[in-house]
C-alpha cells in the first residue's frame, strides 16, 4: 500500500518533470519558459522529498502510550510560511498604498507599476497569507478533533509546497504581466490547473483524516473548514473555464463572456470572501476561542444553525457587486436580498464566538492572545452588519466604485482574517514547537495595539475619502451641472491615502513584531523579565 | 436504528461533504444560469462586433497591465454617470469580451466610452506620462509602450481561441488577422480598407504617430479609441423589444 502510494507520487512528479521540460523547450513566451524552468525544479525537488521520504521509517499513527502521533511538522511549516507571507502581503500592501499617495513610486516601468502590483498584494495576503493560514489551522485542528494523526505521508507535504509554488507562479506571473484580469482568480490556466491537483490532495488528507477519526462526532470546525475546501473548489473550476491560446504560452481566453462572466466573477469573488476568508476562518474560530479561553462553544445548536444559514445564503450574494450595471435587475435584487438575510447568520456566529467567554470574560484582561481572537470576531460582526448595508442598491450607488468598498474589505480582512490567524499562530507556535509559552506576552500585546490603531486609521481613513468621493462625483451645481470633474476627486482623496498608507505601515510593524515574538518562541527563548499572564501582578482584583 | 437528524451528518463525512456541496450550488444555479437562456438577458441592439486584431492586442495589454484595477468600464444606469460618462452601458456591449472588464474601482475615471473622446496625440500623451495633460492624476506612466513593437505574430491564433469560444471571427478575419493588425495602424496600406470592409466603424490610423513601428502603443490606442463607439444608440429602444 505505501510502496503503492510512494510510485503513484514518483510517477506523478516524473510526468510533471516531463511537462516542465517540454515547457521550457516548446514555451511561446518569456513568462511561460521562466514558469517551466521553476516548474521543472520542483518536480525534481519533489522526487528527491518523495525517496527520502519513502526511505524514511513510516511514522506510527499512535505513540507507545496510544495518544495520536500527530504530524506537527506540517503545521509549522505551515506558521513559517504564513507569517513569511503575511510579511510579504502586508509590504506589498503599504507599497501601492504608497504609490497612490505618492505616484512617482511607480517608477513607470512594467514590473513596478500599481496595476501589476495591486494583484500581487491582494494574492499574497488572501491566498498566501490567508491560504497558510487555513492549511495549517485545518490540519491542525482536525488531527486534534478527531485524536488521529494526520492522513498520509507525501500527500500533506504535496499540498503544503505544491500550495508555495502556486503562489510563487501566481505571483511571478503578475508582475511579469501574466494575469487573466479575473479579480481575485488572476492566475492563468496553468497556475489554475496546478492549483487544483493541489486542492483535490488537500481535500483528500482532510477527507481521509475524518474518516480515521477516533471520535463519533465530526466537531464544528471541521464543517467549516469541509465547507471552505470543497466550496472554494466548485468556484474556483467554474470562474477561471479558459481556453489556452497554445498549450505552451501562458495565454488564455475566459469561457465566459460579458454579463454571464461578470456574474460569475462575483460570484466567485464574493465567495471567496465568503469561504475562503469567512467559513475557514470560522472554522479557525471555533476551535482555537474555546480552547484559548479553555470554555466550550457557547451554543450547539447555534452552531448547526450558524453554518448551514451561512454556507447557504452566501452563495447568493455576488450580484450585489453589480448593482445597477447591465446585469439584470431580476439578479441585482435577488443578490441584495440575499446579502441582507446574510447579516442574521453572520451575527449568529459573531454571538456565538463571543459568548463562548462566558465566565471567562476576565481573561481578556491578563490574555492579549485571547483578546487578539475576541477583537477579530467584532471586526466580523463589524463588517458583516457593513456588508448588508453596503449591498442595498441605494447605498451601493453610493459606494460602489469607490474607496468605502477598500476600506470595508480591510476591516474584515485585516481586523477579522488578520487577528483571528494572528491569534492562532500565537496559540499554535509554543503547541507545535512543544514549548512551555510564547516569548513574550508583553510583544503580543504591543502587536495588538499597534496594529489595532493602525486598522482604525485605515478604515476611518477609507470610509471619509470614499463617501467624500462618491457625493462629489454625484453632485451637481445649482445650473444643472455636474459640479466636480472626476480628476479634483482624485485630487481631493490625497491626504486620505497618506493617512491610510500610515495605517497599513503600523498594521506591517505588527506583524514584524509577531515574527519577531514566533521566532524566539520557536528557538524555546523566554522573555523573564516580564510577569506571566495569571501571575499575581497580572491577576484581576479579587472580587 | 434512530431518525435522521444533524447527528446523521456529523458521523458521516461522506454525506456531510455531499450535503454541503449540494447546499452551496443553489444559489448559483439559480443566478447564473438563466443568464444564458433568457433572451432578455442581452440586448438586441445594432452596431456590435468583435475587436479587430489590433484593437485585441491593444486590450491583451490593457489586461496585461492590470488597468482594470483602477479603470471600470461599466456606466451605472445612475443620473450622474449618464451625465458624465454618456449612455449608461448594455450587456450586449461586452457580449464578445472574454473576460469581461467592467472593473470594481474607480481610482481613475470610467472608460467604457472613452473613445473620441480624446485625440490619439492625448493618449500618447497621457500614457507616457499622465501629468503632461492632467496635472493632478496619480496614474503610472506607460513609456515603454511606445517603445515596444507590438506582438502581432500570434493574434490569429488569438482569433481562433476567440472564435472557438464564439465569437463571430470568420475564418476569413482569422486568416488576415495579422494583416489587418498591421494595416489598422498604417492607413496608407493597402490593406486599410479590406479592414473597414471586415470590422465596420474599424479607425484605421497611425495611432502613435511613428510610421516606423506598430507598436503597443498603437494597439493600446486603438482599443481605447473604439471602447463604446459601436452600438448604434439612435437605433436602441430601452423600452423596446431589448426591454430587460
Amino acid at each position: 500500500m505505501r510502496v503503492a502510494a510512494n510510485c503513484l507520487w514518483l510517477g506523478l512528479f516524473g510526468a510533471g518533470g516531463l511537462y516542465g521540460l517540454l515547457m521550457v523547450q516548446r514555451a511561446v513566451d518569456l513568462g511561460f519558459l521562466l514558469h517551466g524552468i521553476l516548474f521543472l525544479a520542483f518536480c525534481l525537488a519533489a522526487v528527491a522529498l518523495t525517496v527520502r521520504l519513502a526511505l524514511s521509517p513510516p511514522p506510527a499513527r499512535a505513540l507507545p502510550d496510544d495518544r495520536p502521533h500527530y504530524n506537527d511538522a506540517i503545521v509549522r511549516a505551515g506558521v513559517i510560511a504564513s507569517t513569511f507571507w503575511g510579511l510579504i502581503g502586508f509590504a506589498a500592501g503599504l507599497w501601492i498604498a504608497l504609490q497612490l499617495a505618492f505616484p512617482a513610486l511607480n517608477f513607470d516601468l512594467p514590473w513596478t507599476n500599481f496595476g501589476r502590483l495591486r494583484p500581487v498584494h491582494t494574492s499574497a495576503v488572501i491566498f498566501a497569507f490567508g491560504g497558510n493560514v487555513l492549511i495549517a489551522t485545518s490540519f491542525h485542528v482536525v488531527q486534534r478533533t478527531c485524536r488521529t494523526r494526520l492522513a498520509g505521508h507525501v500527500a500533506p507535504w504535496f499540498v503544503f509546497w505544491g500550495y508555495q509554488l502556486f503562489i510563487v507562479l501566481a505571483a511571478s506571473g503578475y508582475v511579469l504581466g501574466i494575469t487573466q484580469s479575473k479579480e481575485y482568480a488572476e492566475p492563468e490556466w496553468y497556475v489554475d490547473l496546478w492549483l487544483t491537483l493541489v486542492w483535490v490532495a488537500y481535500l483528500l488528507v482532510f477527507m481521509a483524516t475524518l474518516a480515521r477519526r477516533r471520535e463519533p462526532h465530526i466537531y464544528v470546525a471541521n464543517w467549516f473548514f469541509l465547507a471552505f475546501i470543497v466550496t472554494v473548489a466548485m468556484l474556483h473550476l467554474v470562474n477561471n473555464a479558459a481556453l489556452p491560446v497554445s498549450f505552451f504560452g501562458s495565454k488564455s481566453y475566459i469561457a465566459w463572456a460579458g454579463v454571464q462572466d461578470a456574474l460569475t466573477q462575483w460570484w466567485y469573488g464574493h465567495n471567496a470572501v465568503g469561504f475562503f476568508l469567512t467559513a475557514g476562518f470560522l472554522g479557525i474560530m471555533y476551535y482555537f476561542i474555546p480552547k484559548q479561553a479553555e470554555r466550550p462553544v457557547y451554543s450547539y445548536r447555534l452552531s448547526i444553525v450558524h453554518f448551514w444559514a451561512l454556507i447557504f445564503l452566501y452563495i447568493w450574494a455576488g450580484p450585489h457587486h453589480l448593482h445597477y450595471t447591465a446585469l439584470p435587475d431580476w439578479a441585482q435584487t435577488l443578490g441584495m436580498t440575499f446579502s441582507v438575510m446574510l447579516w442574521m447568520p453572520s451575527w449568529g456566529g459573531m454571538i456565538n464566538g463571543l459568548m463562548t467567554l462566558s465566565g471567562a470574560w476576565d481573561k481578556l484582561r491578563t490574555d492579549p492572545v485571547l483578546r487578539m481572537l475576541v477583537v477579530s470576531v467584532a471586526f466580523y460582526g463589524m463588517s458583516t452588519f457593513e456588508g448588508p448595508l453596503m449591498s442595498i442598491k441605494a447605498v451601493n450607488a453610493l459606494s460602489h466604485y469607490t474607496d468605502w468598498t477598500v476600506g470595508h474589505v480591510h476591516s474584515g480582512a485585516l481586523g477579522w482574517v488578520g487577528f483571528v490567524s494572528f491569534g492562532a499562530l500565537y496559540v499554535l507556535a509554543p503547541v507545535v514547537w512543544r514549548r512551555e509559552r510564547l516569548y513574550s506576552q508583553r510583544l503580543v500585546e504591543w502587536h495588538f495595539w499597534i496594529s489595532s490603531i493602525g486598522i482604525v486609521l485605515y478604515i476611518t481613513a477609507m470610509w471619509v475619502s470614499g463617501i467624500m468621493q462618491g457625493l462629489m462625483w454625484r453632485a451637481y451645481d445649482s445650473l444643472g451641472f455636474l459640479e466636480y470633474s472626476f480628476v479634483e476627486t482624485v485630487e481631493a482623496m490625497h491626504p486620505f491615502y497618506v493617512i491610510r498608507a500610515l495605517g497599513g505601515a503600523l498594521f506591517v510593524a505588527g506583524a514584524l513584531i509577531m515574527a519577531y515574538n514566533l521566532w524566539r518562541t520557536t528557538r524555546g527563548d523566554i522573555r523573564e523579565s516580564e510577569p506571566l499572564a495569571g501571575s499575581p501582578a497580572m491577576a484581576p482584583a479579587a472580587a | 436504528m434512530a431518525r435522521f437528524g444533524h447527528r446523521t451528518l456529523e458521523k458521516n463525512s461522506i454525506l456531510m461533504l455531499v450535503v454541503t456541496l449540494i447546499v452551496v450550488s443553489i444559489g448559483g444555479l439559480v443566478e447564473i444560469v438563466p443568464l444564458y437562456y433568457l433572451d432578455s438577458t442581452v440586448e438586441k441592439v445594432r452596431g456590435m462586433r468583435p475587436y479587430t486584431p489590433l484593437e485585441l492586442v491593444g486590450r491583451n495589454i490593457y489586461i496585461r497591465e492590470g488597468c482594470y484595477n483602477c479603470h471600470s468600464q461599466m456606466v451605472r444606469s445612475l443620473r450622474d454617470e449618464v451625465d458624465r460618462y454618456g449612455h449608461y452601458s448594455l450587456a450586449a456591449e461586452s457580449m464578445y469580451d472574454h473576460p469581461f472588464q467592467w472593473g470594481s474601482k474607480r481610482t481613475g475615471p470610467d472608460l467604457a466610452r472613452v473613445g473620441g473622446r480624446y485625440s490619439d496625440d492625448w493618449h500618447r500623451e497621457h500614457l507616457i506620462r499622465p501629468k503632461n495633460v492632467v496635472p493632478e492624476s496619480i496614474m503610472p506612466g506607460y513609456p515603454f509602450l511606445q517603445e515596444r513593437p507590438a506582438e502581432l505574430d500570434a493574434v490569429e491564433a488569438d482569433l481562433r481561441a476567440n472564435a472557438a469560444l464564439g465569437v463571430p471571427y470568420t475564418e476569413e478575419m482569422i486568416a488576415n488577422a495579422r494583416a489587418d493588425a498591421a494595416a489598422q495602424a498604417d492607413p496608407e496600406s493597402d490593406g486599410a480598407e479590406a479592414v473597414m470592409a471586415r470590422y465596420p466603424k474599424a479607425q484605421v490610423r497611425d495611432f502613435d504617430g511613428n510610421p516606423d513601428m506598430v507598436s503597443e502603443m498603437d494597439a493600446m490606442i486603438a482599443y481605447l479609441q473604439m471602447l463604446g463607439t459601436l452600438v448604434d444608440f439612435d437605433a436602441f429602444r430601452a423600452e423596446g423589444e431589448a426591454l430587460r
